[in-house]
């Protein structure tokens, strides 16, 4: 799933590691979400989104609405 | 794995149960050896170097419980999914080659080996198609 995470905390100055202490998860967890290798649970984007002050949509990218988008 | 605290248990409660294993079997060795048991003390001496590979599944169980992280938790739980393919399936194949013949008996804790061994081969895997830094 796409999502904004790398340029949010590229906006705080946020180190993967730093944005990990913050969510209380591993730094490998941050990599794994920011490159969209893993699709976090719903607990944990709320985590996201929240320490952001943003919605869930504002930082991750419906699968839906981006393949819609493609047609 | 990480450093989590979870996985810090994990590792004490693993080495513990890997010297208890290592202390049963060698005393059970020892005994059968000298023809020290009979009945019903010689199955229990048979049986105790199993409980602290029964206790290492558990171990596993339980760090699935307590890890927090729920990507890292995931790693792990594909890592046992595929030492469970692997070992399963080669029980399988080993248990048929058997029954006709084409290959000798091997002693059936052995498939308790081939699963750690997949254990491995799962953090490879993890590795390879995640890029996660799981010992492999």
């Amino acid at each position: 799933m796409e999502n904004r995470l790398r340029v949010l905390r590229a906006e705080r100055s946020w180190s993967q590691q730093d944005l990990a202490e913050r969510l209380e998860v591993s730094r490998q967890s941050v990599n794994a979400i920011e490159t969209g290798r893993y699709d976090p649970s719903l607990p944990l984007a709320f985590r996201i989104a929240e320490l952001f002050g943003l919605t869930i949509e504002d930082v991750f990218e419906s699968p839906s609405r981006r393949s819609s988008k493609a047609i | 794995m990480s450093g989590s605290m979870a996985w810090k248990r994990y590792n004490m409660r693993v080495i513990w149960l890997s010297l208890l294993y290592a202390i049963f079997l060698l005393g059970a060795i020892y005994a059968f050896k000298h023809q020290l048991l009979s009945g019903f003390v010689a199955y229990v001496a048979a049986i105790l170097p199993a409980l602290p590979i029964i206790g290492i599944f558990g171990a596993i169980g339980r760090y699935l419980v307590e890890e927090e992280d729920e990507y890292v938790r995931m790693l792990m739980v594909r890592q046992t999914l595929w030492a469970s393919a692997i070992a399963l399936s080669a029980a399988t194949i080993w248990g048929f080659l058997q029954s006709f013949n084409l290959a000798g008996h091997i002693d059936a804790y052995y498939i308790a080996v081939v699963w750690f061994f997949g254990l491995g081969v799962g953090g490879c895997i993890n590795k390879l198609t995640l890029g996660a830094p799981v010992g492999c």
